[in-house]
């Protein structure tokens, strides 16, 4: 008997762990998303506006490129109206795509940013973007889509090029639902 | 899936057997490559070094390691009357063999992360090329000239299904190659339209996966004019084994010449849209076409493969409405492996592949899709 | 069945000698319902290591398909799509179905007998937890006659290609997983709870035989590890029928995280597959040296260290993903220091037989050239773990020349060692020694025919699970095929070897070998159906 209330206590004590782990799996998502956050492992931006102010300019300045990558049936045209600015760090620009719903339907997209190099991404503060909301262009429709960052002056020294990419998805299917479902 | 275990394989494997058990080395395609390549970059060659001096000091240790085992599997044999001695434990001996080992490995990691700073440097490029993998083809853009293409295989489907003789660079060449200056920084931003792609050139020491929605970042500094090839290194669906890199490292002046080259091939694809083209003409260019882009899934003969890729031949879309045909080739089938193929193809291509599904197969409409109609859609 | 008449014998022997537990006595049921409803740990055992030899011959056809289209460049067998499935079903039955059960089945037949318990401490669930398997794979092999075929990206499933692109057979490859996941931990629990719970007096955890020990950790990571497998595979079928977006940029999601995910259980999952084999290696050696095992506490804490490394090193199988430096720089430190309780092993192995007194029974020989060929593959993966050039190794022919010199030569390698040390134990006969040696011979020529000159494609520029290669890839691929098949066809004497050794009566010892040491050799051979249901001394 001794032996079975061992056991039984054992037992309780391993499926908890058995069903931790599985909310463990679940809890990476967030998880990661926090911690690419604070590191920009993936070189993930944030898809909420930036809070931040422009703060204390730096001498220094840096240049940033823009790129538009089209996914998979994604017909739109969409190009950045500039390739590369100079910038200077803390300081606020303007800048736009431009995107073109070439088709003959109504489509919706939305538009997912990344950084290039990784790390870079958290100091590429977004004061607003179009990538905050998803885009419907009516058949033939033509729309600037404007951009406005400004750059961190802390931007670690060795980074002297970085990379903005818009890729640009299709979602008219999924337009019902919420984005960014998994971004708790 | 074709199972054609026809007795022409049976027998060339039977004979490629035979002739290895009588350890003949066969020397049709001779090439016993066994190392890594020392590449043509700074990087390259300091990775191959660091590759060089690991490999060496695991081969020391291999020694050492199995030597000692050798040693008493030889002398400390029962058959040769050797008596077990008693000994299972000495603290000594067993601080020492995990301390030595750390210390080796510190002196693997000194290089190591030398190389991968060197890798990781940021600085300021002279040339900046977006490259997009696409199932099964890569995408080349030059960003400041604005030269943008596609480089997809250029190994005819004879070769692959064994119907014509192999040649040199079997798998490995493609129709527009990626063409870069020698002795400049270019920087590479890798992305792609659909799964994850890898752009792999081993010369370069360069490998970075290309993944939908994200930007990666790579460089090259090419020491040496030559044409370089690789492979996409992840497993990206089908045709994962065909989407080659070749990379041509050209002279300055030559690479300018080249660029020029380009800017005026793409202006005069525009123009071709505007000839008349004649059925015969649109049938011969549309059937290139249709089989180095879409042949790999609706198959050479448009019976396409149930359950996976639609057939064309005799299907209700290519018989219907062109309006809808051309739609679905411009733009693609969202939720299918069928692609947007308006920035893939200029507008002649994409007008002579539409006019030679609508003809070929023996369902023939007899109808043309001209050029000029389809640049106006592109535009 | 033989081996039923086998154990119903051998238990009427035991009947004779013990007759004071008769109120435990009683033998097998007949016929299929035996095998079905049983809760001995020896008959749940066998059937776990039938089920796994049947599925390493199904996984080992596939891997000759996939040798036969490789054998020369062009495509002459198959078409690529069939061939990314075979690759696919190759490596998960492989890892899920032949190597895991494998070690499930021996630790059912070996954890009681050598801790002294009368059988595993849940029987029943121990049955739930084998028959759930039949199921799965049946369930797994099925999807090769569904429309869109089977699963086709990957044992890995890298995420869109296994979700928005994959073809309809991925949701029933998703319940497959799901159930060989609760097996797995039904299984791990199992152990768990016997190991600690199930000892006689005087068995305290350092005199635990180091099969014992290695499966105990194992247990553990299987525990913390599988359901983090049913969760990114939940996540996946959420995405595919439920609009999530875990994996897709398009919703927020992102893709890497499901590399991340994946090798979070990927890399446990690894050392889940070769722990237990240096538990049995380190069985075996000591018994052919004739002399103790070298350092036993140095092998538990070892062992211990590399489990737990085997949580912080993921991400080293994702080094061309895109991460910064400082990610890079970690994950290759903590992958290279893998290296140190790897080899206190390794050398604790040699330290065994140096100055022992060998002799070179099959067991002996498989043991030995686990030694060696582990070591192999333990070197290429130190190369594997240096970032910088693990960008040339990535994704080439020398990382499948890697893991399958720990996985074949490793832990295939030690369940056959495993097979012929406890066969005489199991059925009460010894195995045909010369048929044995052959095997033995036949399995190292053929292995290293095949995965050796895979190193020098992999160099030479050759990626992994492509159907078709150029041209200066086919001599070194003509030969890897010519390996596999004397590696493969082999294995028919394997099976012929287990067959004759059930059938052909050649009475074993109950200790069976000369220097074997433990408690399982101290009950008769055959082992009696039960055994051990008074505790034993220990000493």
């Amino acid at each position: 008997m001794k032996q079975a209330s061992a056991n039984n206590k054992l037992i309780i004590k391993l499926v908890v762990s058995v069903a931790l782990m599985f909310g463990f799996g679940f809890a990476l998502v967030p998880l990661y998303d926090v911690f690419c956050r604070i590191t920009g492992i993936n070189g993930k931006v944030d898809l909420t506006p930036a809070t931040y102010a422009e703060s204390s300019q730096s001498d220094r300045s840096l240049k940033i490129q823009f790129i538009a990558v089209n996914n998979e049936s994604m017909p739109w045209q969409f190009k950045p109206n500039a390739y590369s600015m100079k910038v200077q760090l803390g300081k606020t620009y303007q800048t736009s795509y431009q995107a073109s719903n070439m088709t003959s339907e109504y489509m919706v997209a939305q538009a997912v940013p990344s950084v290039s190099p990784s790390e870079a991404a958290q100091y590429l503060q977004k004061v607003d973007c179009f990538c905050f909301n998803r885009q419907p262009l009516k058949a033939g429709e033509v729309k600037e889509m404007g951009l406005a960052f400004n750059i961190d002056p802390q931007m670690p020294e060795y980074i002297k090029t970085i990379t903005l990419s818009y890729t640009l998805f299709d979602i008219t299917a999924e337009d019902s639902k919420p984005i960014a479902s998994t971004n708790l | 899936m074709k199972r054609d275990l026809s007795s022409h394989i049976l027998l060339s494997f039977i004979k490629k057997l035979a002739v290895f058990l009588l350890f003949i080395a066969p020397s049709t395609y001779a090439d016993w490559q066994l190392n890594l390549r020392e590449g043509v970059t700074e990087i390259s060659r300091s990775v191959y070094s660091l590759h060089m001096i690991i490999f060496w000091i695991c081969v020391v240790i291999a020694v050492v390691v199995f030597g000692v085992m050798l040693w008493s599997v030889i002398y400390h044999r029962k058959s040769r009357g050797a008596k077990a001695q008693n000994f299972h434990e000495n603290v000594y001996v067993e601080i020492a063999w995990t301390i030595v080992p750390i210390l080796i490995l510190v002196g693997m990691a000194v290089p190591a992360t030398a190389t991968l700073k060197k890798m990781y440097d940021s600085s300021e490029s002279d040339i900046d090329i977006q490259v997009t993998g696409y199932q099964w083809k890569w995408r080349y853009q030059y960003l400041e000239s604005g030269v943008d293409f596609f480089s997809s295989l250029a190994t005819p489907i004879e070769q692959i299904q064994g119907e014509s003789e192999k040649t040199e660079n079997y798998l490995l060449e493609v129709d527009n190659p990626l063409v870069i200056p020698v002795g400049k920084k270019v920087r590479f931003l890798i992305t792609a339209n659909d799964v994850i792609h890898s752009w792999w050139v081993p010369d370069f020491a360069v490998k970075k996966d290309a993944i939908p929605g994200f930007i990666n970042e790579s460089w090259v500094k090419a020491e040496h004019t030559g044409i370089y090839r690789g492979q996409c290194a992840e497993l990206c669906g089908k045709d994962h084994g065909f989407m080659p890199i070749v990379v041509e490292v050209k002279s300055q002046e030559d690479y300018q010449l080249w660029l020029k080259d380009q800017q005026l091939a793409q202006a005069e694809k525009a123009k071709s849209a505007e000839k008349r083209w004649t059925l015969d003409e649109l049938m011969v260019t549309g059937k290139e076409v249709y089989m180095k882009s879409c042949a790999a899934c609706h198959q050479a003969n448009g019976e396409g493969v149930p359950g996976a890729f639609p057939a064309l031949k005799g299907s209700p879309l290519v018989q219907g409405d062109p309006g809808a045909h051309i739609d679905v080739v411009l733009n693609g089938k969202a939720g299918t492996a069928m692609q947007a193929f308006r920035d893939q193809l200029s507008a002649t291509e994409l007008a002579a592949v539409i006019t030679y599904e609508r003809n070929a197969w023996g369902d023939s409409l007899g109808d043309i899709i001209s050029p000029s109609q389809i640049a106006k859609l592109k535009q | 069945m033989s081996a039923t008449e086998q154990t119903v014998s051998a238990d009427m022997q035991h009947g004779e000698v013990n007759t004071q537990d008769t109120e435990h006595h009683h033998g097998p049921a007949k016929g299929f319902s035996r095998w079905l409803f049983t809760t001995n740990h020896k008959d749940i055992g066998s059937m776990y290591l039938w089920f796994s030899l049947a599925m390493f011959m199904t996984g080992g056809c596939m891997a000759l398909l996939i040798r036969m289209e490789l054998f020369q460049p062009g495509l002459q067998m198959m078409q690529p799509d069939f061939f990314n499935q075979m690759t696919t079903m190759h490596g998960l039955i492989m890892v899920f179905g032949a190597v895991m059960p494998a070690f499930v089945g021996l630790a059912n037949w070996m954890i009681p007998m050598m801790i002294g318990a009368p059988d595993m401490a849940l029987p029943r669930l121990n049955n739930w937890s084998f028959w759930i398997l039949p199921f799965a794979f049946s369930m797994m092999l099925f999807t090769l006659f569904m429309e869109g075929g089977a699963p086709n990206f990957g044992w890995t499933f890298y995420a869109p290609l296994s979700t928005t692109y994959a073809p309809p057979s991925v949701t029933f490859f998703i319940f497959a997983v799901h159930m060989m996941g609760i097996s797995s931990i039904m299984g791990a629990i199992n152990v768990i709870v016997t190991i600690l719970n199930m000892r006689p007096k005087g068995m305290v955890m350092m005199k635990l035989p180091l099969f014992v020990w290695t499966w105990l950790i194992t247990a553990f990571l299987l525990i913390l590890v599988m359901p983090v497998l049913a969760g990114v595979v939940t996540m996946m079928l959420m995405d595919i029928h439920f609009g999530t977006s875990f994996f897709s940029a398009a919703g927020g999601g992102d893709p890497v995280l499901f590399q991340h995910v994946f090798w979070f259980f990927g890399h446990p999952e690894v050392y889940i597959m070769i722990l237990p084999a240096f538990g049995v290696v380190s069985e075996i050696i000591p018994t052919f040296s004739r002399k103790k095992l070298f350092g036993y506490s140095s092998m538990v804490y070892a062992t211990s260290s590399i489990a737990f490394l085997s949580f912080i090193v993921w991400a080293h199988h994702m080094f061309t993903v895109g991460m910064p430096l400082a990610g890079e720089l970690f994950f290759m430190f903590a992958t290279m220091l893998i290296a140190v309780p790897t080899g206190v092993k390794v050398f604790n192995w040699v330290a065994t037989m140096f100055r022992g007194s060998m002799t070179f029974e099959t067991p002996m020989l498989f043991a030995i050239a686990f030694v060696v060929l582990f070591s192999i593959g333990g070197f290429s993966g130190l190369m594997l773990a240096i970032a910088p050039v693990d960008f040339q190794y990535h994704d080439t022919y020398f990382v499948v020349a890697h893991f399958h010199y720990v996985l074949v030569p490793g832990s295939v390698f030690s369940i056959m060692a495993a097979a012929y040390y406890w066969l005489p134990k199991w059925t009460g006969n010894y195995y045909n020694e010369k048929m044995g040696k052959l095997h033995f011979w036949l399995s190292f020529i053929g292995i290293n025919i095949t995965f050796f000159p895979m190193h020098f494609v992999g160099l030479a520029g050759m990626p992994r699970r492509i159907p078709d290669y150029a041209l200066q890839f086919a001599d070194f691929n003509a030969v890897s095929s010519v390996g596999a098949f004397i590696f493969g066809f082999s294995q028919l004497l394997f099976i012929y070897n287990i067959v004759s050794c059930i059938r052909t009566k050649n009475q074993a010892t109950p200790e069976v070998w000369e220097g074997a040491k433990g408690l399982e050799w101290t009950v008769p051979s055959p082992a009696p159906y039960h055994t051990f249901t008074t505790p034993p001394k220990v000493d």
